[in-house]
């Protein structure tokens, strides 16, 4: 919903483009939603990263008794099967990780191809565009991507591409809307009477001037993938031996670690999902505020008005 | 009219990209799924009928294209093949006998959701800048950020394990048989009173945030000042003023939920062992269903489709906007 407010508001507000470009990193950094977001994810990718150096070994490798509450030797417990949960959760980091923001790139990257191709060339080409994107938003989007996750054979592959054929609909349908307003821009004629070729005009003279719209639809895409990509593997549908927070929470889940009373099997995990989901959207209401003027002067201008 | 009409053929477009999935996906998938799912009831089915499944998932010799239109045929005539894991009852039947469970709890959830969150949301807009309109979004934007299923398991520990105020699963306790007696309803509702309200909870936010905004935009109309000016008390132009005008992007949300009521409740039903039909979606991804899969992708996506043109009805009725266009 934001992100279609912004689509048709930042239109008309587009500043010369270099002093915004170093405007929005600073602004980014004095905004302290953003800041926060930023340390919280940057804290993650780290964790992530040193995974091997702070946990070593294989995680899901049973080395003590089962369903152990936190201790001092473990620290946030073990699970049914005896593993590690800290291991478990430090691990599934970087998978989850790493395929929320494949997802996220990649949805993004289709989402902009369909809205600059569909702004840029109009008529047939978007109209043809349009309904392809109209279908895959209506189609619901869990029990597709079950259907698909079952017919495909399971792996971490698979699990991305089904996620980014069932995530990039509503991201092009933004950037179609903010594509098309600019493709009416003078510059954008001028630059088609100059006679430069349609791939250049589409992405180096379009795409740059809705830099802000790709960042925030990018970071809801990550959102988006982390979150259903943790969904699906809770079903059982993703690679069930590779770890990651969905896989972690599937596991808890069947081994009965809520009827046991084992909440430190399955708590970590959704809280680090929670966690880098408050963060990133942290930073895409900050980059909001910074640039839609609606969001950050409404006060004022209602006070103006009335 | 012709926005209806309009309407009509894109839904239609739409149902018949999700048939044609449906048909796409046993036939070209690598891996051979059918192959597997064969293998596993070879051992309960008669030959005829694996012939007749066969024949369903195109390991037959007829052409392409002629096995899609008898797959499209079969499949607006009612005829979703066979179940394998409840086999031999065919998959309408096994949708039939389910699917109400999962309209009770997710119809329940969304009434709820949509009344509560509505008017929170009125009186959130209303008195902009209090304690409800300050504290509630950002409270709901955290919820919001926790994948939905790990919420219901905490609520199910904690309210259902931990404090064993509600049953742990399914809709009604095993023994008891159905029907419409007092000891069976209220033994229904006790079951369904959590995976609700976990629903509740994620969906709610939704509901205010929406209406908040358009509240906000509606309340500084001139007619709102005329109102005030004519000296009205304030619940009555708060309801009958603005509201009832507000209320219409709520209309459309409300039909689109409404559409993913069917498919919604899967992650819940799954959470809570609910009999529903996302449940059974599940259960037949596990058995290797296929027929029941796909069966169940399609009244899910038909019951979407259904929904929005509904919408699209309603709509045309409630905004005379929509009717000069």
């Amino acid at each position: 919903m934001t992100a279609i407010e912004i689509a048709t508001a930042t239109t008309p507000t587009v500043p010369a483009r270099t002093s915004r470009r170093r405007g929005l990193l600073r602004q980014l950094i004095d905004s302290k939603k953003a800041l926060a977001g930023l340390t919280l994810l940057a804290l993650f990718a780290l964790l992530a990263l040193l995974a091997p150096v702070l946990a070593p070994g294989d995680p899901s490798l049973i080395n003590s008794t089962g369903s152990q509450a936190p201790s001092a030797a473990h620290w946030l417990g073990t699970t049914a099967k005896g593993q590690d949960v800290l291991a478990l959760t430090l691990w599934g980091a970087r998978s989850s990780l790493f395929v929320g923001f494949t997802v996220g790139l990649a949805a993004t990257g289709v989402a902009i191809v369909v809205g600059l191709a569909s702004a840029y060339f109009g008529r047939v080409v978007d109209d043809a565009l349009t309904l392809v994107t109209n279908v895959f938003l209506l189609l619901p989007g869990l029990p597709l991507l079950i259907i698909l996750a079952a017919f495909l054979p399971p792996g971490t592959s698979t699990v991305i591409l089904v996620l980014v054929v069932t995530g990039w609909a509503g991201s092009a349908r933004v950037l179609r809307a903010q594509a098309k307003s600019i493709r009416g821009k003078d510059f954008v004629a001028a630059a088609v009477v100059t006679g430069e070729r349609p791939l250049r005009i589409m992405f180096r003279e379009i795409l740059p001037n809705m830099a802000s719209v790709v960042m925030t639809t990018l970071l809801g895409c990550v959102i988006f993938g982390i979150g259903a990509q943790a969904g699906l593997e809770f079903l059982g549908l993703g690679d069930s031996s590779v770890v990651s927070w969905g896989t972690n929470l599937y596991w808890a889940s069947n081994d009965g670690a809520l009827m046991t009373g084992a909440w430190w099997a399955f708590a970590p995990s959704g809280l680090c999902i929670a966690l880098v989901a408050f963060a990133l959207a942290l930073v895409n209401y900050a980059v909001d505020e910074i640039t839609n003027p609606r969001l950050r002067n409404r006060r004022a201008r209602r006070e103006r008005r009335g | 009219m012709r926005l209806i009409l309009r309407n009509l053929g894109f839904y239609l477009l739409a149902f018949w990209a999700s048939i044609t999935l449906n048909f796409v996906l046993p036939r070209f998938m690598p891996g051979d799924p059918v192959s597997r799912m064969f293998a596993q009831a070879q051992g309960t089915m008669q030959p005829d009928q694996i012939a007749q499944l066969r024949t369903l998932f195109g390991l037959d010799d007829r052409p392409l294209w002629e096995q899609y239109v008898s797959y499209v045929k079969s499949v607006f005539t009612g005829d979703l093949g066979i179940s394998i894991t409840r086999f031999p009852t065919p998959v309408s039947e096994v949708i039939g006998s389910q699917i109400g469970w999962t309209l009770l709890l997710g119809g329940v959830a969304l009434v709820i959701a949509a009344v509560v969150g509505n008017l929170l949301g009125i009186v959130a807009a209303w008195r902009r800048g209090g304690v409800l309109d300050s504290a509630f979004p950002p409270l709901l934007i955290f919820v919001g950020s926790f994948p939905y299923f790990w919420l219901a398991m905490g609520a199910l520990y904690l309210f259902g394990v931990s404090l064993g105020w509600f049953p742990l699963r399914h809709a009604y306790d095993v023994g008891l048989t159905p029907g419409f007696n007092g000891e069976f309803l209220a033994n229904a509702a006790t079951h369904l009173v959590l995976p609700a309200l976990t629903m509740v909870l994620v969906s709610i936010g939704g509901w205010m945030l929406g209406m908040r905004n358009t509240m906000i935009a509606t309340a500084a109309e001139d007619y709102i000042t005329m109102a005030e000016a004519k000296g009205l008390s304030p619940s009555r132009i708060m309801f009958r003023y603005a509201a009832r005008n507000a209320l219409l992007p709520s209309v459309t949300n409300f039909g689109m939920a409404l559409g993913f009521v069917v498919g919604g409740a899967l992650l819940t039903e799954v959470v809570f062992a609910y009999p529903g039909i996302g449940y059974q979606l599940l259960m037949a991804v596990q058995g290797l269903d296929y027929p029941l899969m796909q069966g169940i992708f399609l009244t899910i996506t038909a019951a979407v489709l259904l929904a929005n043109f509904l919408v699209d009805l309603v709509y045309v009725r409630l905004d005379p906007r929509v009717r000069v266009r």
